[in-house]
């Protein structure tokens, strides 16, 4: 709110940020279509909701979308990325939710942004990695599906060699599409992140059977999984995590703002085509004036989202407080446009062939990733209020 | 807050406006001062209000990207700053909304060359008032339905009719009008006037009084109200396109002439010390997780207005030049509402007080500025007609009329 720094022209979002975005909305329009999207992920809901396979993905679009670089914007120049300013990843990942692409590139850029907090020679490698095609996805979310940053999925004790992770990592995302995974450890006072491969030994998936067609999602089981000392993140988890959640925030919020849209979009061509009663049924106010508050929601959503990664890229310190009114923002903005785009586009909107639930859940899923509206809320209360029972008063 | 988008020049003129507020912060007013400038009731009230915005005025603040061969400044980008910064100085409103907002921007963009040199000077030093002459008691939301006909005699026009809700009017010395001057077609027939109001022959302004008990705006009479030719602003039958002009002004799509001051850039600070002071079921309402959580929905959306503003000017990130702008009035007056709804609420028992209960908090501020809140909701075109307008000319759904 008050912040002393000088936040950036435009939010940063200049030519080559505009460039980026419509590049991505380009390819994607060409490449990954409605129709297509359905065809991919929603063709029969028996192979994943009757039978658990995970939802299929269109792995020649990844790869093309790897050598564009996509996966190594949030990667610094030195490591071989592109180093670009979160607000042109935010302008990029608004692109993917809006096509609802079925893609590790979030959790990629999410883990990369981790590493990039960590800020540490092994963080370095990794970041490397990534920015050579890599994917990653984050482990730390523990049997709770506590969003605090310090509570770790995983306990970490020293064998003399390293360290040994036991535990089960749940609500990894993606997780069957990573190549490494960073998880975060409790090892005594210390919160470790780790850099896990995929194949590592000791290490299994257990898929979660979920809702969204869009991605896959897995409890990851730590049985005894080794970690050498080069694959040791930081020993300061907790603080590399808090530093790197407002840019984690901002990404979904990203997605969440770009899916919005489409849904808003989607609706009003309906609501222009469709008549009843001698009229487009967006001629009534029952169906014209949501619509139009879904837009403000979308808008004002939006308008956060990119002072949020304003002033992440500024290192404000108002980081967190912007990021969390994204993040509540473009969830709330979410959860009202997939309800009133499904209602307003009547039978139709309800069924599984239309599509519309394909959206619908991807803006599910996202709402509640990272702590929903009401989570961000009670976390800004402490920031902008202060804890409760500090208003020095004696309650009672 | 800084801006790496401002100029040199504007980033000083920031700065210039943030030491002359602090330096020349008017003295209290002699009498409580109402919420907005549309419910400014006492001539006490008036003359501080008057010269505030005079002395604003000359100090660059108000009237700051207006040519200087009109009574501005002649600067440019200036006046989204000194907005900005007599909001956040917590100062007193600047009197003349009519004038700044919405009769300047028209004249200036409709006027002859005569008409901007003697009507906008006045508006922005706020020397002469204006007032508003658009509703009648057939033409609300259908604006269009207009009665009030002017029918040309000679070198005047002679106006006949009936205005309502005319605020300000009481203390106005101009009123920009629309009339009737053909019945043949309903939006091609009418004719937008800069009408004399104050000590004019055939012109009676009457009070009305508003839901707080409190008087603000008016009805105006025309009988036989002579005005003329020389006051008439663009063509005959050019009425409703000029009037669309005032609408957009005053809808705040523009940074107008000058506005700001008034207390509501600190309603959320605001709502937390009412909280901090106000008890609920045992637990001071800011320990309160439903209340903090309502208060933090409040500072979301104020947070959201003004990156609305910021980004409004990012072509980049604006899909439809018109879809943040033509937010403004409907998300502005729905944000000043729920604020003090929530002020209610949290004030509890205590809202129950009128402002001259000594026990009442906030001085009565709360529930006034609820039911002062309806005001800005139905002024303006209503938030539903805003809502049609959104929908209509941004998202492209068919027109309801
Ligand atoms: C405090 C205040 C100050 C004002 N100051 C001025 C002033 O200075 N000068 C001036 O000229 N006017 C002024 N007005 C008048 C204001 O512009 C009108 O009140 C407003 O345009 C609504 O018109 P109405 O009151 O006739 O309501 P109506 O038009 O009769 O509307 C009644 C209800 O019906 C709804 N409605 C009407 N048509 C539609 C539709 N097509 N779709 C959906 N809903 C609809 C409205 O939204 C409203 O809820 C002021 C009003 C207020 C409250």
């Amino acid at each position: 709110m008050n912040t002393p720094i000088t936040a950036p022209r435009d939010f940063g979002f200049g030519e080559d940020e505009a460039m980026l975005r419509d590049m991505a909305r380009k390819m994607l329009s060409e490449r990954f279509s409605m129709s297509r999207l359905r065809e991919l992920v929603a063709a029969s809901p028996e192979p994943v909701y009757d039978h658990g396979h995970r939802p299929s993905w269109d792995e020649p679009l990844w790869k093309e979308i790897v050598e564009l670089g996509w996966t190594g914007l949030a990667v610094g120049e030195a490591e071989g990325g592109s180093g670009v300013s979160l607000a042109g990843i935010a302008g990029m990942v608004e692109e993917a939710g809006r096509h609802a692409l079925p893609s590790p590139l979030v959790p990629t850029l999410s883990a990369s942004l981790v590493l990039r907090a960590a800020d540490s020679e092994v963080a370095r490698q990794l970041l490397a990695r990534v920015a050579g095609g890599a994917t990653a996805s984050l482990a730390i979310t523990n049997e709770r599906g506590s969003w605090e940053p310090g509570d770790a999925p995983l306990n970490a004790t020293d064998d003399g060699e390293g360290l040994v992770l036991q535990g089960t990592a749940r609500f990894v995302q993606d997780a069957f599409k990573a190549d490494l995974l960073i998880a975060s450890a409790r090892a005594g006072e210390d919160l470790v992140l780790c850099a896990v491969e995929r194949d590592a030994a000791g290490l299994s998936f257990e898929a979660d059977h979920i809702h969204d067609l869009t991605r896959d999602q897995a409890s990851v089981v730590f049985d005894g999984v080794k970690i050498v000392p080069g694959a040791i993140i930081s020993r300061e988890g907790a603080s590399v995590l808090r530093s790197a959640w407002p840019a984690l925030l901002t990404l979904v919020s990203a997605d969440l703002c770009g899916a919005s849209e489409w849904l808003l979009q989607a609706t009003v061509e309906y609501a222009k085509e469709r008549v009843q009663f001698d009229r487009p049924i967006g001629f009534f106010q029952a169906v014209k004036h949501p619509l139009v508050d879904a837009m403000v929601e979308i808008d004002r959503a939006r308008s956060l989202l990119f002072h949020a990664a304003a002033e992440i890229d500024a290192g404000s310190a108002g980081a967190e407080v912007a990021a969390r009114m994204a993040k509540s923002a473009a969830s709330d903005a979410a959860a009202f446009i997939s309800d009133r785009a499904i209602q307003l586009h009547g039978g139709i909107g309800f069924t599984w062939e239309y599509g519309l639930h394909i959206y619908f859940k991807r803006n599910l899923h996202n709402q509640a990733l990272l702590g929903d509206g009401v989570h961000q809320r009670k976390k800004l209360a402490d920031l902008l209020i202060g804890p409760v029972g500090s208003s020095g008063i004696l309650n009672g | 807050m800084t801006e790496a988008n401002l100029t040199p020049e504007q980033l000083e003129f920031r700065e210039y406006a943030q030491r002359w507020l602090e330096e020349n912060a008017p003295p209290p007013p002699p009498e409580r001062l109402p919420i907005t400038p549309i419910e400014v009731m006492t001539v006490g009230q008036r003359d501080y209000l008057q010269d505030w915005q005079y002395k604003c005025f000359a100090a660059g603040l108000v009237g700051a990207d207006y040519p200087k061969a009109y009574g501005g400044h002649g600067h440019t980008g200036f006046q989204r700053i000194a907005n900005q910064e007599l909001n956040r100085a917590q100062v007193p409103f600047l009197i003349n909304i009519v004038g700044l907002s919405m009769a300047a921007p028209t004249i200036l963009h409709h006027g002859t060359e005569e008409q901007k040199r003697k009507f906008i000077p006045g508006c922005l030093s706020g020397e002469e008032i204006w007032c508003q002459g658009f509703s009648e008691p057939g033409a609300g939301s259908d604006l269009a339905n207009q009665r009030t006909s002017a029918v040309r005699e000679a070198e005047d026009w002679i106006v006949n009719g009936h205005k309502v809700w005319t605020s300000l009017g009481h203390f106005a010395k101009w009123m920009i009008l629309v009339t009737r001057t053909s019945k043949d077609d309903k939006y091609n027939g009418l004719t937008y006037f800069l009408c004399p109001i104050a000590g004019h022959a055939g012109v009676t302004v009457r009070p009305l009084v508003k839901i707080t008990g409190e008087t603000g705006f008016n009805e105006v009479f025309f009988e036989d109200v002579r005005v003329p030719d020389a006051n008439r602003l663009d063509d005959v039958g050019k009425g409703w396109a000029v009037a669309m002009t005032t609408l957009l002004a005053e809808r705040g799509a523009s940074e107008g002439a000058g506005s700001g001051g008034g207390s509501g850039s600190s309603a959320i600070a605001d709502l937390i010390e009412l909280a901090r002071n106000s008890w609920r079921d045992g637990v001071l309402a800011v320990d309160d997780p439903v209340t903090r959580d309502a208060i933090i929905q409040r500072a979301i959306v104020g947070e959201g207005l003004r990156q609305n503003g910021r980004r409004a000017r990012v072509a980049a990130l604006c899909d439809h030049p018109m879809r943040l702008p033509l937010q403004q009035k409907l998300t502005a007056s729905e944000f000043q509402q729920d604020n003090a709804r929530l002020g209610v609420e949290i004030a509890g028992a205590s809202a129950s007080l009128y402002k001259l209960d000594p026990r009442a908090p906030d001085a009565g501020h709360w529930p006034l500025a609820y039911l002062n809140s309806y005001g800005n909701t139905i002024a303006a075109g209503t938030n539903e007609i805003q809502r049609n307008i959104l929908g209509e000319r941004v998202l492209g759904l068919p027109k309801s009329k």
